[in-house]
């Protein structure tokens, strides 16, 4: 199985007990592509994405990200994805100057390439004054555009955004999405979750999980053409309200 | 290499910062260990002493005045019926009672026989034990006394033999409590931080949840592991240290053994703990499971270490038990250096089994802990 999608995934499952959690999902991410992963709580939107990031082992099926397999080439995966948490991911205990250096080099960047990262890091982001402070006491807006930055330090071919944007305020949320375009532009290819609708409206092609099913996988556009609809917000309850 | 070098960075940075915890680490081990260096002592003083004397004569004084004269007994009071004295033992004013009998002073010196009554409080067993000893050595002595008195009297034909034993306490030369106690107590302060902190580190990364960020990186399990150790083990060394030197300086302890030999072995001990701790961590959810774990498997081995009582005394099943616990290695080879200035190959035995342990608890730690589950 090769292929030049970013992401390929084939019947992949995870059963925990006698619950399924993921149900035979198949879909492919090209490259360069801003993908949605869209789904109420509980559909197996978090499930999916461990296993393709290389922390939980998929029951059947497979799925090669960045052309390695997450089964047996969870390191290489490792080294090519970049990933940020729904869960805030960053020390805070640490500064941003420090935390950079940590992720940096656990990555294995060398010194000087730290150095030029993290100034880099701090000038995109105008946190001059900041960077010498602990993250703790950031606000949370600015601690996920860190961690979002933090997280590309390796230069990774794919990031997995695990709703990047839960609890931070509007104007932030649109300022992340330009860097989330930024990156995209320069040809990564984006895979997020989110449960903002708008967000879904940004994204190339958004799919929809439902009760560990991908129900539904098209552009936003063809989306609400098919179920009728006038936003992601309506396509969404449609198909969650259905077959709850 | 270099990516462990950063894992130890962040550590440090982490426990460097945490103004809670720095106090914790360094500050409440030595208060510990000066408290209780102080406090647990085997020793039994100031028994509370009272008699009944029913012959009142020169001869049951002078026992008497034994007594009195002894540092270990508080001679307290002269009770006029054993009654009495049963009622003060009960209300604990009193731990031994001495019952001279009506005659003793004529019995003593027409038959050279007489009986005494000595009445112990044995609710602590131990001190009963002791105290027993003491009681005995005071009537010996007396009657010794009494012996070479009636030989210069010329009242016995023959020579009495008396045999005194003058005994050589080696090591320890002045039986000091302190010298036996301070050792142990340290053994206990290093493995205490050590064990708590590395057995709640990974957890708390778990419960903060950068943990699987960094399952998220190629990094790997023996990278992870040693970087996340390795500040530990300095923090180990770094509260022994400061420990000696507090026992040299406060106790006067003689350190007569090689401080590398010391150091070397400490190291090695140091491993075991932390891949202890670390398997508890890989195992449990939160820091709160992860502390009760600790704690249970703390308790058990001070109680079994030998360090309070000797492991030799326990039962059979018990001492096979503590083949099983690192702490009891430690305490003997601090003693045995510190005080006996035993050599490598003395402590060869504990060195070995300590080592193994090091390899095993650190290779199931290793094994345990899970990037991808």
């Amino acid at each position: 199985m090769n292929t030049k999608n970013a992401i390929q995934v084939e019947n992949l499952t995870k059963t925990f007990g006698a619950f399924t959690a993921v149900n035979n999902i198949s879909f492919h991410v090209g490259k360069g592509e801003v993908f949605g992963f869209l789904g109420a709580n509980g559909a197996g939107k978090t499930t999916a994405m461990k296993m393709l990031i290389g922390i939980l082992k998929p029951s059947s099926g497979n799925a090669l990200v960045a052309n390695f397999d997450i089964a047996t080439q969870a390191d290489s995966v490792k080294k090519s994805i970049g990933y940020m948490s729904q869960r805030f991911s960053l020390y805070n205990d640490l500064t941003i100057k420090e935390n950079i250096t940590f992720f940096g080099g656990i990555y294995g960047l060398n010194k000087a390439d730290i150095k030029t990262k993290t100034h880099a890091l701090i000038d995109d982001l105008g946190l001059h004054d900041e960077a010498n402070k602990l993250v703790g006491a950031l606000p949370l807006g600015w601690k996920q555009k860190v961690a979002f930055s933090v997280s590309l330090l390796h230069d990774p071919q794919i990031i997995f955004l695990d709703e990047p944007t839960g609890g931070v305020d509007p104007i932030t949320r649109r300022q992340f999405w330009e860097m989330i375009y930024r990156e995209a532009d320069k040809g990564k290819t984006i895979f997020v979750t989110t449960h903002y609708m708008d967000e879904a409206e940004y994204c190339n092609r958004v799919s929809i999980m439902v009760e560990g099913k991908i129900e539904a996988l098209d552009t936003p556009k063809n989306l609400k053409t098919t179920y009728n609809a006038d936003s992601m917000d309506q396509v969404f309850l449609k198909l969650a309200r259905n077959l709850a | 290499m270099n990516i462990i070098r950063y894992i130890i960075q962040k550590e440090f940075r982490q426990i460097f910062r945490n103004k809670a915890m720095l106090p914790i680490i360094f500050i409440m081990p030595l208060i510990q260990l000066i408290i209780l260096s102080n406090a647990a002592s085997f020793e039994v003083k100031n028994i509370k002493f009272g008699y009944i004397d029913n012959d009142r004569t020169s001869s049951s004084r002078e026992l008497i005045e034994n007594f009195n004269a002894s540092t270990y007994f508080n001679v307290l009071t002269d009770f006029s019926s054993s009654k009495q004295a049963k009622s003060a033992m009960l209300n604990g004013d009193v731990d031994v009672v001495l019952e001279i009998p009506r005659h003793f002073n004529r019995n003593l010196i027409k038959e050279k026989k007489t009986d005494l009554s000595v009445t112990i409080n044995a609710i602590d067993g131990a001190a009963a034990g002791v105290e027993n000893v003491y009681v005995n050595q005071i009537v010996e002595r007396f009657n010794a006394n009494t012996k070479v008195q009636l030989i210069q009297l010329g009242t016995a034909g023959v020579q009495p033999q008396i045999i005194d034993t003058i005994p050589l306490f080696w090591y320890n030369e002045t039986l000091n409590y302190k010298t036996f106690m301070v050792p142990g107590i340290l053994v206990l302060l290093v493995t205490m931080i050590t064990l708590f902190l590395s057995g709640m580190n990974v957890v708390r990364e778990k419960e903060i949840g950068t943990l699987e960020q960094i399952n998220v990186t190629p990094i790997k399990k023996h990278q992870f592991i040693i970087g996340k150790l390795f500040p530990f083990l300095i923090l180990g060394l770094l509260l022994l240290t400061v420990g000696l030197i507090i026992a040299k300086i406060l106790f006067h302890i003689p350190i007569v053994g090689s401080i590398f030999l010391m150091y070397g072995y400490t190291v090695i001990y140091i491993l075991v703990i932390l891949g202890i701790g670390l398997f508890i961590s890989n195992f449990t959810d939160t820091q709160q499971q992860a502390m009760f774990i600790a704690w249970f498997f703390m308790v058990i081995f001070i109680l079994m270490s030998g360090l309070f009582t000797p492991v030799e005394s326990m039962p059979q099943w018990a001492q096979i038990l503590t083949e099983a616990n690192p702490i009891k290695y430690f305490v003997q080879v601090m003693r045995m250096v510190m005080l006996k200035g035993a050599g490598f190959s003395d402590i060869l035995p504990q060195f070995a089994k300590t080592l193994l342990y090091a390899f095993a608890m650190n290779g199931l730690a290793v094994m345990s802990y899970k990037k991808f589950t």
